[in-house]
């Protein structure tokens, strides 16, 4: 059964439609505050609806002012940011909590949850307190807990973000794994680039509560149509029109590119194609620039310029700058990524 | 600078004094009733007949005072915390009011209602031929009347601190507000139910005017502890000290009990 839903709250002024296929995970990509935790509680009963609808298949869950379905009628699973596990139960019950409540005799209860925890590899914490493990594991437990009624819909709220670094690559690895058993639908909400590329079938970027841009994880990535986005992915943006070759900018300049196109485009291109230098250079696509910020990484160092665009540059090209002086910044047609703006 | 201690000036003595003689005058009343303890027969008057049956129903009456309190206390807590109810501060006030009630008021309000010419105690009489003042259902009564707020505060205060959001958690999976009340929310406030529990029955156990009031001094039927302290001061004043100081060993007994909860930091 699909999920076919369109959320709509006046808090978080959240407008959001969200279709989900069977076995596919749509991650809902978003900075903090964008609704995306509203929308989940949203799906899971937790929060009703002002506007919109949610039916899985045929079932009508919600669709204000008249259908409800409360929570613990659904047929859902959600993972919260923090687990939320039961602290006074042992890990087994935690697993076996939704199968009771749905009227599931204790000792089937108990054989299934502990089937769960071999999935997730934690057959052997069964009878330990949640207190007990670590945050990894505690995560597994709760991905089990939400698995084990088999439901419709698995709701995952930022699912990773609790963990530390190395513990959430191999969480990672293993969620998208069992993601890809899952036969129901997901959604998965976070603010991570990475976890959302890893994990999601097809990404739902939104920011303010509004949708700016759909699609598979690397579509997004290798065209992204916002600055947050671009941002998101390390890409610089800017915005056009084409006409051929030509690029107008929004802000005058003219451009040249290797790709023909017309009309409104994005021409994204990575920090590390802009050269800067103390005099205008030779050639198309140069710009006078001013330095907003220096940052430095690994082996490189990040600029910050104005139009919200970065740099990066070698230690040996940085040594020749004066980054208080006038700037030039230019940029190879070839480097340029030329794609239709939605 | 290392190792020099801070000095921020001596405590002033306009403090001090007041202060010791506040520590004093809250002590020494406890200390004289320790001395005077005829410790010797402490046993054997424990056990004779006034006593003991003062003790004895006490202990009865408080504990089946709690066991209301609990009963009743425990979901009008949960409602006053959980339930969108309208009006729930003034509801809360309501509920907080035998808290600061001089006792006697309440026995008074008790026997104006629950009394035979009472408007409740009227139908209680004529339906079910009960009638409750002056009797031991009335002592439980009284009790649970002035201790029930303890109660309700104090669960009520566990559930405002408990996460809510794990309750959400159980609504996901699949369990209903009273199973997620039983199994998840209950168990998670446990420890304020059991400190709330503890001082309703220490509460119960010290009640006295609001059970002089309503239920009288029958002795075996109504003289609780209290009650009898106060009339033994005539008669026999050693048995006074000894149920008083019964009293004393249950308070320090509660207080250590509560002691994380109430005497830390």
């Amino acid at each position: 059964m699909s999920l076919d839903a369109l959320l709509q709250m006046d808090r978080a002024c959240l407008d959001l439609p969200l279709t989900v296929e069977p076995g596919e995970v749509v991650v809902v990509l978003g900075p903090n505050g964008a609704g995306k935790t509203t929308a989940l509680r949203a799906l899971a009963g937790l929060l009703p609806l002002q506007g919109g609808h949610i039916r899985l298949g045929n079932h009508v869950w919600d669709a204000p002012p008249k259908e409800f379905v409360p929570p613990q009628q659904r047929p859902v699973g959600m993972v919260f940011q923090d687990y939320l596990l039961f602290q006074h139960m042992s890990v087994l019950e935690n697993v076996a909590f939704g199968l009771r409540a749905r009227g599931i005799p204790r000792h089937t209860a108990r054989s299934r949850a502990l089937t769960w925890l071999e999935t997730v590899g934690l057959a052997d914490r069964a009878r330990e307190r949640p207190s007990a493990l670590s945050g990894g594991q505690a995560q597994r437990v709760a991905l089990a807990r939400a698995l084990a009624t088999e439901p419709e819909l698995l709701l995952l709220d930022e699912p990773l973000a609790a963990l530390d670094a190395a513990t959430r690559l191999r969480v990672r690895a293993e969620l998208a794994r069992h993601l890809r058993d899952f036969p129901g639908c997901t959604v998965l909400v976070t603010h991570d680039p990475v976890d959302a590329m890893a994990l999601g079938d097809r990404l739902v970027v939104i920011e303010d509560g509004q949708v700016t841009q759909t699609g598979a994880p690397r579509d997004v990535a290798q065209h992204p149509g916002t600055d947050y986005i671009a941002h998101l992915v390390g890409l610089n943006l800017v915005r056009g029109k084409a006409n051929g070759t030509i690029v107008t900018l929004d802000n005058g300049d003219t451009w040249m590119t290797t790709t023909a196109a017309s009309g409104a485009i994005n021409v994204a291109f990575a920090p590390t194609a802009i050269r800067l230098s103390h005099t205008r250079t030779q050639g198309p696509n140069a710009w006078q620039v001013t330095v907003t910020g220096v940052e430095q990484h690994a082996h490189t160092t990040r600029v910050h310029l104005d139009r919200s665009l970065s740099a990066d540059l070698s230690p040996t090209a940085l040594a020749d700058l004066d980054l208080d002086g006038p700037l030039w910044a230019s940029v190879d047609p070839a480097d340029l990524r030329v794609y239709k703006s939605r | 600078m290392n190792g020099r201690r801070v000095s921020r000036g001596r405590l002033p003595a306009v403090l001090v004094l007041p202060a010791l003689v506040g520590l004093a005058f809250l002590v020494l009343p406890l200390v004289g009733l320790l001395l005077r303890t005829p410790w010797a027969e402490l046993p054997t008057r424990l056990f004779s007949t006034g006593v003991g049956e003062a003790l004895q129903l006490s202990l009865l009456c408080a504990s089946l005072a709690t066991v209301v309190c609990v009963v009743l206390g425990v979901p009008l807590a949960w409602v006053l915390a959980r339930g969108e109810l309208p009006g729930r501060r003034l509801i809360r006030a309501l509920v907080t009011v035998p808290l600061v009630l001089p006792p006697v008021v309440g026995g008074v309000a008790l026997l104006l209602v629950l009394g035979r010419r009472g408007p409740v105690g009227e139908l209680l009489d004529s339906w079910f031929g009960v009638s409750l003042p002056f009797t031991t259902a009335g002592v439980v009564v009284a009790e649970a009347f002035v201790a029930m707020p303890f109660l309700v505060i104090s669960v009520e205060g566990a559930l405002r601190a408990a996460d809510p959001r794990i309750e959400e958690a159980a609504a996901t999976l699949g369990a209903s507000r009273w199973l997620t009340f039983r199994r998840v929310t209950l168990p998670s406030v446990m420890p304020g139910v059991v400190a709330g529990t503890v001082l309703c029955w220490a509460r119960a156990l010290g009640e006295f005017g609001a059970t002089i009031t309503f239920a009288g001094n029958f002795p075996g039927e109504t003289t609780t502890m209290p009650l009898a302290v106060y009339l033994a001061l005539e008669s026999d004043p050693q048995a006074a000290i000894v149920l008083s100081v019964v009293l004393l060993a249950v308070s320090v007994a509660v207080l250590a009990s509560l002691r994380d909860r109430w005497v830390g930091g």
